[in-house]
């Protein structure tokens, strides 16, 4: 019993990382139609940033907060002054972003070195709760909590503001959006920089228990991307069904199945290709 | 290219164990291998408008194959490059069944997934694969062939016919009614879908090629390296492949073939100065895209149109 609460428990709030990173992809991508390869490279900037300023000024928080602003700043300026400049095509877009996704992975190594490294927990949420006989690890459900607020937030943001409604005007069709006074320009510009957010937000949040380490921009994007595919792009609630599915499938694939850890994610997403080639929640 | 630019780089090509140390001759091989590797690629993207970030998994999935056969079965050049070819053919069919229910980014996507979970069976199935250390060992072929490839010069040449082979075939399948239905696809679909054409059809049998063509190279990068490694079918390579088709010239039958030389010898003169080559390699993707995004053969054309 407690295997399987404590297996749930770790599948949803690594499906809630997942959250955090698809729906800054699938935002990004039902504006502004980019396939964004450098998500994984904002993932591993939030977490190593976050890191060093914690270390340099010894408070999470600060660290937290200038691993943020520094990735937002990041995608704004990538987005303003690089992005911009490709035709809008999926192909170009892609290696763009792979290119800065290599450039980003390798200067991370540069600076922060090949090992592994973990941020530390706040101390209020290192210890464990318990509830009858099972203890849940408190960060863990911190994690969770981080993920329905963002939620939460995105939803209320999207359905009940100004700035959400234009968003969805864009999304729908641009140049009607744009004729009737929406600056498409800067809301796309807007909408990369809340994208680079959350995936840096996913690194500082991952980064106490998926860690840190070269190579974790692929694998986190790779996972995202399998994400978005079974929860559809463009789709929140497809970002957010799809986080927990693969959360779930890769938290009990690996301690279930150890050698077939891959298959348990993968085998799902091509049955669900194989059915709906646009994911659950995805447009036509 | 008229027949005349053809003669000469046949030419040249021919002559380069004469004139060139065996260092370099073992160069201009890499180049070729992975000529041939871009210009499979090139099948799907250049004529079929298909992008996919995962054409490196027929590669590597012939690669590991000639690799286990020639290391436990037989050291036999035709069975070990035969299963070579049988795996990329199986896994492009097999994966060319479930990304071309899609298009344009989910594409994109769904091939890097797919290759993705060859990368971590490489990765994660050590008994089988070597894991992360790969499979070294494997000897150049010579049993099952008239000559040993053993020295550099021998098997430099061996790779120089297969090279001119691929391009032949390539050629003859681009200017093919099939060819020129594919380029008709990549126009516009829905018309092709409208005078006739089986779309699917035409899209799934240039994916299988090209994957086959793709384990062409997969397999002699396994001979010319001597091993094989979980890279061989990362994104990495998959990716590598795409900005050598992209720089070269997409949809020109040797766009691809002027790409991998380019980068190949940029991988060589970098790597010999830093380690930073993965930095100079992403530097370079930016580059390409922004500033030269129809490739050499674009910028050579607008040369020769203002000489």
């Amino acid at each position: 019993m407690t295997f399987w609460t404590i297996q749930v428990l770790n599948g949803v709030s690594f499906g809630m990382l997942l959250f955090l990173l698809a729906a800054g992809l699938s935002l990004i991508f039902g504006l502004m139609r980019i396939l964004n390869l450098a998500h994984g490279s904002f993932y591993i900037l939030g977490a190593y940033i976050g890191l060093s300023v914690g270390r340099v000024t010894g408070s999470l928080v600060v660290g937290a907060v200038a691993a943020i602003a520094l990735v937002t700043l990041l995608g704004v300026l990538m987005e303003r002054f690089v992005l911009r400049r490709v035709p809008a095509e999926e192909l170009p877009q892609a290696l763009l972003t792979f290119g800065v996704l290599l450039v980003v992975g390798d200067l991370s190594l540069w600076i922060w070195g090949g090992t592994p490294q973990t941020l530390p927990k706040p101390e209020l949420l290192t210890g464990s709760m318990r509830a009858g006989d099972i203890v849940f690890p408190t960060y863990r459900l911190f994690v969770i909590a981080v993920g329905v607020v963002v939620g939460l937030a995105l939803w209320a943001f999207q359905e009940a503001t100004k700035a959400g409604a234009m968003i969805r005007a864009a999304i729908d069709d641009a140049e009607i959006a744009r004729a009737t006074g929406v600056n498409v320009s800067w809301l796309s510009t807007a909408v990369f920089g809340l994208g680079a957010a959350l995936a840096a937000l996913g690194g500082i949040i991952g980064g106490p228990f998926v860690g840190v380490y070269p190579g974790a921009d692929f694998e986190i994007l790779l996972l995202a991307f399998v994400v978005v595919i079974v929860g559809g792009l463009g789709s929140l609630k497809g970002a957010l069904v799809g986080g927990l599915l693969v959360g779930l499938l890769d938290t009990f694939g690996k301690a279930l199945f150890p050698g077939l850890a891959m298959f348990t994610i993968f085998a799902p997403m091509a049955l669900i290709l194989a059915i709906r080639p646009t994911g659950l929640f995805g447009a036509r | 290219m008229n027949r005349a630019a053809v003669a000469v780089a046949a030419a040249l090509l021919a002559a380069v164990p004469l004139a060139l140390s065996s260092y370099h001759v073992g160069l201009v091989t890499k180049m070729l291998i992975f000529a041939i590797f871009a210009m499979s690629l090139n099948l799907v993207l250049g004529y079929a408008g298909l992008p996919s970030l995962g054409h490196a998994a027929y590669f590597g999935v012939a690669a590991y194959a000639v690799a286990l056969v020639t290391l436990r079965v037989s050291d036999n050049f035709w069975i070990g490059f035969g299963a070579g070819l049988a795996a990329a053919a199986l896994t492009s069919a097999l994966f060319g069944l479930l990304a071309l229910r899609a298009q344009g980014s989910y594409l994109l996507m769904i091939t890097l997934a797919l290759a993705q979970v060859l990368w971590g069976i490489a990765f994660g199935w050590r008994s089988l694969t070597g894991g992360d250390d790969g499979l070294p060992g494997i000897m150049r072929p010579g049993p099952g062939l008239p000559w040993s490839l053993g020295t550099g010069t021998a098997f430099y040449y061996f790779v120089l016919v297969v090279f001119a082979l691929a391009t032949g075939a390539l050629s003859i399948v681009v200017r093919s009614p099939f060819g020129r239905a594919l380029v008709g696809i990549r126009e516009s679909a829905r018309r092709m879908e409208v005078l006739g054409y089986d779309v699917w059809l035409h899209t799934y049998v240039a994916f299988v090629l090209a994957g086959t063509l793709a384990g062409v190279a997969g397999a002699l990068f396994v001979y010319y390296n001597g091993f094989v490694s979980p890279a061989y079918v990362s994104i990495v390579f998959s990716a590598m492949a795409l900005i050598m088709v992209i720089l070269g010239g997409a949809g020109t039958l040797f766009g691809p073939a002027l790409g991998s030389a380019a980068i190949v010898f940029l991988e060589n003169g970098i790597s010999a100065y830093t380690e930073r080559w993965l930095l100079v390699l992403g530097l370079i993707y930016v580059a390409v895209t922004l500033f030269a995004p129809t490739g050499l053969v674009g910028v050579l054309r607008r040369v020769r149109r203002w000489a």
